[in-house]
């Protein structure tokens, strides 16, 4: 079947190229094409009939006529895997950008991934302690889990991701995660700031790099993630690493996918985006796991930015019911000038019941955690009320929920950039702040705990 | 070229054309030279497009396509209960031994196990006047089940032989006069549902366990709810303590579309869970059904039909079967997808026309009837919709609003306030009390219709007076209304918040909600004497007695406490009141 080059272009709209009269090509098939220039361009076949080829072309149609050359290659889209992946910089089709040599493949593996049985799936239940109070008490990370960053533009997600790509271990363990960075469209300024971080550090040794940036074709974007997540899968399930995945941004990645739909007239579903977004985007999310009879795991860190500041845009609203939790950053926190300015409120761990205790954390995390957090909702609720009939209006209760919640922000969520501070740490930072609550209103609290713990009360 | 064998003329996603076959709708047909497994679902002249079940990458127009002559049908038979499948009825440990961890494709699994020998026991003896539905004989599946061998629906005779003994699924166990061979596996195409004598009102509640749900908002067996929540609102957890607690025979569980680590996490519990009504293990009354977000979407699509067909399969022999569906909504998506591939025209938000049809049809299946053989049996669904920013006008919460008699409403802002389950008091209704108040009346209490309007009503006014509280501040209402928001916060903290995950408050049984209502009403009225007498609503209400009733329900053996903790806090408030 390769070998042959086809000149039947009928239409070129958008990204995609239309061309009849082939021979029987393969859906997902991957395409060259050769422009009348003699540059090189690569697709995919989207649709396949006896009549007609749509193919996708990744590096966008300019330049290409009806006189370019179309190649087709006789196999899916395929990332050649090695351990020596770890440690080089690859662009958004994954090819060197680091100015290295190509990589010597031990393997090839097709990108798109085949679902995890479910049934040969492991639980999480290992605690990632991330050194970030507001993360490890309320919405505790779990190896193997996919935990997106829900951010918007101009706050400090970046910062948070690259925190916790620094700072997560298990605890009590100094094995390390291998960082899998993938940037779909974002600048090369964001770029840069991932880039040095990780130099300084000297993560990037123990770091993957797939890079497509704002300025890299946009129909690219749909394959980086995939390539980020073969590299993910074959480290963590063949090499026994346990890989943290890091992806900015999903929604340009999104953005992407509509482009496509929009050129293929497609019906579109909400916002113009897809109907299929919610299958596609699960197709990257679910590639995160642990399976039984590996050592390695898969843990997601997607990050992406709301449009307008909205929650039910459909990106994060889709996202939200694929993933296991969000972290929500809050515009009024990092307004008020706190870091990192994490909304507990509406963010969330779904795995986190099954890996806290006293096992894995501390005995008194689950109780901590409500208390801290149940607290911390009505204080702020207060607020409101405080802003219409005064603070003198307030009983004794409400008085002391009120300035605990203020405490809240400015001691347990605030902290500085490369402020580590173990699971013990912040417990026992939550337990300092609670005594500013008397205890008969700290109903979720475990008597027990607070005989325990409790800085002044206990026995 | 014949009729039976054609070729591949399209390929776009999970949507494939053939020509060259003269197929029937709904007919499976095996695609390509991998064999994969496909449904067919329009016909266009000589053309028939077929939703395949596996991933089509690599596939070419030209390879063939073979008819089956069958339309999509699941294994009926001992060996349903305990397995867990794919949305085809795939037995996924059966994948794993074949492929490993991932799913590839191109793979065949028979639904039951055909070579495992059970022990039959034939109920009917040679020369028995049979009809269809009838039951032959009886087979041990697990411990607490005794799955009940039918004729298939179709078949009716005189029984010529029939045989107690060891047999695997495919011997003949039984022969009719016409010479027929029964076998203890039928077959049933999952699109049509199965027959039955007639539909019966239901009369009967299904019991939870759960105190918001069986007391305020209660679902009859055989009737149909549905569980809109935006995502966090705790759909899943609500669907797994149902699963866990109902007090229903037979439990499927489809997971549809949904989180693969939380199906896992399931897989991993349920073995280890035990039947609060039977004391064995839940696995033994389960079938789950997994098709997660990110398997194909066509199998997604069925998998909601695999799993109600299993389920009326049980409510064939007499049983109760609740089925849980999470979530309805990536059923409708699945559809959506597929009908954008079919380039139909698109109904509301892209979903196509005959959605709400679809959402009726499925939820017709559920219903207490007369089977077949005359017994009673029921098929309860409760299924979850995840309406995108949890706003429910969209087509489908509201094309299942249409249909079910419950709906149990998630809110985010309970959930955010984690005040679980987050099921919204003001919002949430259910229109079976009317059929189900007798029951209540007649093995509970005689007063329960009264105290569950009471409580209602309570929460009713407290939402009220919320309103007046958000202006003013509490203290500016008088003192009988302040109680009354104490008391619907009892309600609300002590009754109404249930932890789904805590050995003991997870299941409480009808009688004890009763009395924990009760005590909450009981409260009310020793508190209003004791203010009437002069008492302060500070030491009132903060007898310790009373967190003691509150708390201890954490406790085991709560049931047999409650009298003597309502009396011991009756003597506190009244002694509060003196104290003046």
């Amino acid at each position: 079947m390769s070998g042959k080059e086809y000149r039947t272009i009928t239409d070129v709209k958008g990204p995609l190229v239309f061309l009849e009269k082939t021979e029987p090509v393969a859906y997902g098939e991957i395409v060259q094409l050769r422009l009348t220039d003699g540059s090189m361009k690569n697709g995919q076949v989207l649709d396949t009939s006896d009549d007609m080829v749509v193919v996708q072309v990744f590096e966008g149609t300019a330049g290409v006529d009806l006189g370019t050359g179309v190649k087709f290659m006789g196999d899916v889209f395929k990332l050649p895997v090695s351990k020596d992946l770890i440690g080089r910089i690859l662009d958004g089709a994954g090819r060197p950008r680091d100015g290295g040599p190509a990589i010597v493949a031990e393997g090839e593996a097709d990108i798109i991934g085949a679902a995890i049985n479910p049934y040969s799936r492991q639980s999480p239940h290992d605690f990632i302690q991330t050194g970030i109070s507001a993360i490890d008490c309320c919405t505790t990370l779990v190896r193997g889990q996919k935990l997106p960053i829900f951010s918007a533009s101009g706050l400090p997600h970046n910062d948070i991701a690259l925190q916790i790509a620094r700072q997560a271990k298990l605890k009590d363990s100094d094995e390390e995660f291998i960082v899998v960075f993938c940037a779909m469209g974002i600048t090369a300024e964001e770029y840069n700031f991932f880039r040095s971080d990780l130099e300084r550090t000297g993560a990037l040794e123990n770091a993957v790099l797939f890079v497509n940036l704002a300025d890299d074709p946009a129909v690219e974007r749909l394959i980086t993630p995939r390539l980020a997540l073969t590299a993910a899968e074959y480290l963590a399930f063949e090499h026994d690493y346990h890989v943290l995945v890091v992806y900015t941004d999903v929604t340009n990645y999104c953005d992407a996918l509509r482009q496509i739909g929009a050129a293929r007239e497609e019906v579109p579903g909400r916002r113009g985006y897809p109907g299929y977004m919610y299958t596609d985007l699960a197709m990257l999310y679910e590639r995160a796991g642990l399976v039984k009879g590996k050592k390695g795991s898969i843990t997601q860190f997607p990050i992406l930015t709301m449009p307008g500041d909205d929650i039910t845009h459909p990106i994060p609203d889709l996202s939200g019911y694929i993933t296991e939790g969000q972290i929500v950053i809050s515009r009024e926190l990092h307004g008020s000038g706190i870091y990192p300015p994490i909304n507990v409120l509406p963010s969330l761990s779904r795995l986190m019941g099954g890996c806290i205790g006293e096992k894995t954390t501390r005995e008194d995390h689950k109780s901590v955690s409500d208390q801290m957090y149940a607290a911390y909702a009505q204080g702020r609720e207060l607020r409101g009320l405080v802003a219409i009939v005064g603070e003198d209006a307030l009983n004794e209760r409400d008085k002391q929920l009120l300035d605990f919640s203020g405490l809240f922000e400015d001691k347990f969520l605030r902290q500085s950039r490369d402020e580590d501070r173990s699971i013990d740490e912040t417990l026992d930072l939550c337990w300092d702040l609670m005594q500013n609550i008397s205890t008969k209103y700290l109903v979720r609290l475990d008597q027990k705990w607070i005989d325990k713990y409790h800085p002044t009360e206990k026995k | 070229m014949s009729d039976e064998n054609g070729v591949i003329y399209r390929i776009s996603g999970p949507v494939v054309t053939a020509t060259g076959i003269r197929s029937r709708m709904y007919e499976v047909v095996r695609v390509g030279h991998e064999g994969l497994m496909g449904e067919v679902i329009e016909l266009h002249g000589d053309k028939s497009v077929i939703q395949v079940y596996e991933d089509t990458s690599g596939i070419r127009p030209g390879e063939p396509v073979v008819r089956t002559g069958q339309t999509l049908s699941v294994q009926l038979g001992p060996g349903l209960l305990t397995q867990i499948y794919d949305g085809i009825q795939r037995p996924l440990p059966v994948l794993e031994k074949t492929m490993g961890t991932f799913i590839e494709r191109g793979v065949d699994a028979d639904g039951l196990d055909l070579e495992k020998i059970w022990d039959f026991e034939a109920t009917v003896s040679v020369g028995d006047e049979l009809e269809s539905g009838n039951v032959i004989g009886t087979v041990q599946e697990t411990e607490t089940i005794v799955h009940k061998v039918m004729l298939p629906p179709g078949t009716s005779g005189k029984v010529a032989s029939i045989e107690s003994g060891s047999f695997n699924v495919t011997q003949t166990v039984c022969t009719l006069d016409d010479g027929t061979e029964i076998q203890m596996m039928q077959k049933w195409p999952v699109r049509s549902p199965r027959p039955f004598k007639q539909k019966y009102a239901p009369d009967t509640p299904l019991v939870t366990g759960m105190r918001i749900l069986d007391f305020l908002f209660p679902l009859a067996k055989g009737g149909a709810a549905g569980i809109p929540g935006p995502f966090g609102s705790g759909k899943t957890v609500t669907q797994q303590s149902l699963a866990k607690y109902s007090d229903a025979q037979i439990v499927v569980y489809i997971g549809c579309g949904e989180r693969g680590n939380e199906m896992t996490e399931v897989l991993d519990e349920f073995p280890h869970l035990i039947d609060p009504n039977t004391g064995k293990p839940l696995m033994n009354r389960t079938v789950m059904i997994a098709n997660t977000s990110n398997m194909p979407v066509a199998a997604r699509e069925a998998s909601v039909y695999t799993g109600i067909t299993i389920a009326e399969y049980f409510r064939d022999m007499g049983y109760d079967v609740a089925l849980m569906a999470d979530s309805t909504s990536r059923w409708a998506e699945a559809m959506r997808e597929i009908s954008s591939r079919l380039e139909e025209m698109p109904g509301e938000e892209g979903y196509p026309a005959y959605l709400s049809s679809r959402l009726a049809e499925f939820y017709e299946r559920a219903g207490r009837v007369e089977t077949l053989e005359g017994e009673d049996g029921s098929v309860t669904v409760i299924g979850a919709v995840s309406p995108p920013g949890g706003d429910i006008s969209e087509p489908v919460s509201q094309g299942t609003l249409r249909i079910v008699k419950v709906f149990w409403g998630l809110d985010a802002g309970l959930a955010r306030q984690r005040h679980f389950p987050a099921i919204n008091w003001l919002s949430s209704y259910s229109l079976y009390p009317q059929s189900l108040d007798q029951w209540f009346r007649d093995n509970i209490a005689t007063d329960f219709p009264e105290i569950r309007t009471e409580i209602s009503s309570l929460l009713q006014v407290e939402a009220e007076l919320q309103e007046i509280v958000q202006l003013v501040g509490s203290d500016a209402l008088p003192v009988d209304q302040q109680l009354t928001l104490e008391v619907a916060r009892m309600i609300r903290e002590f009754f109404l918040q249930q932890n789904g995950f805590h050995d003991v408050d997870a299941y409480s049984g009808l009688e004890q909600q009763y009395k924990m209502a009760k005590a909450i009403l009981t409260f009310q009225d020793s508190a209003k004497k004791a203010l009437a007498a002069g008492g302060q609503l500070e030491d009132v209400v903060n007898v310790p007695a009373r967190t003691n009733l509150m708390r201890d329900r954490f406790e085991p053996g709560y049931l047999d406490r409650v009298d003597g903790l309502v009396d011991e806090m009756n003597k506190q408030i009244a002694a509060a009141a003196e104290e003046n």
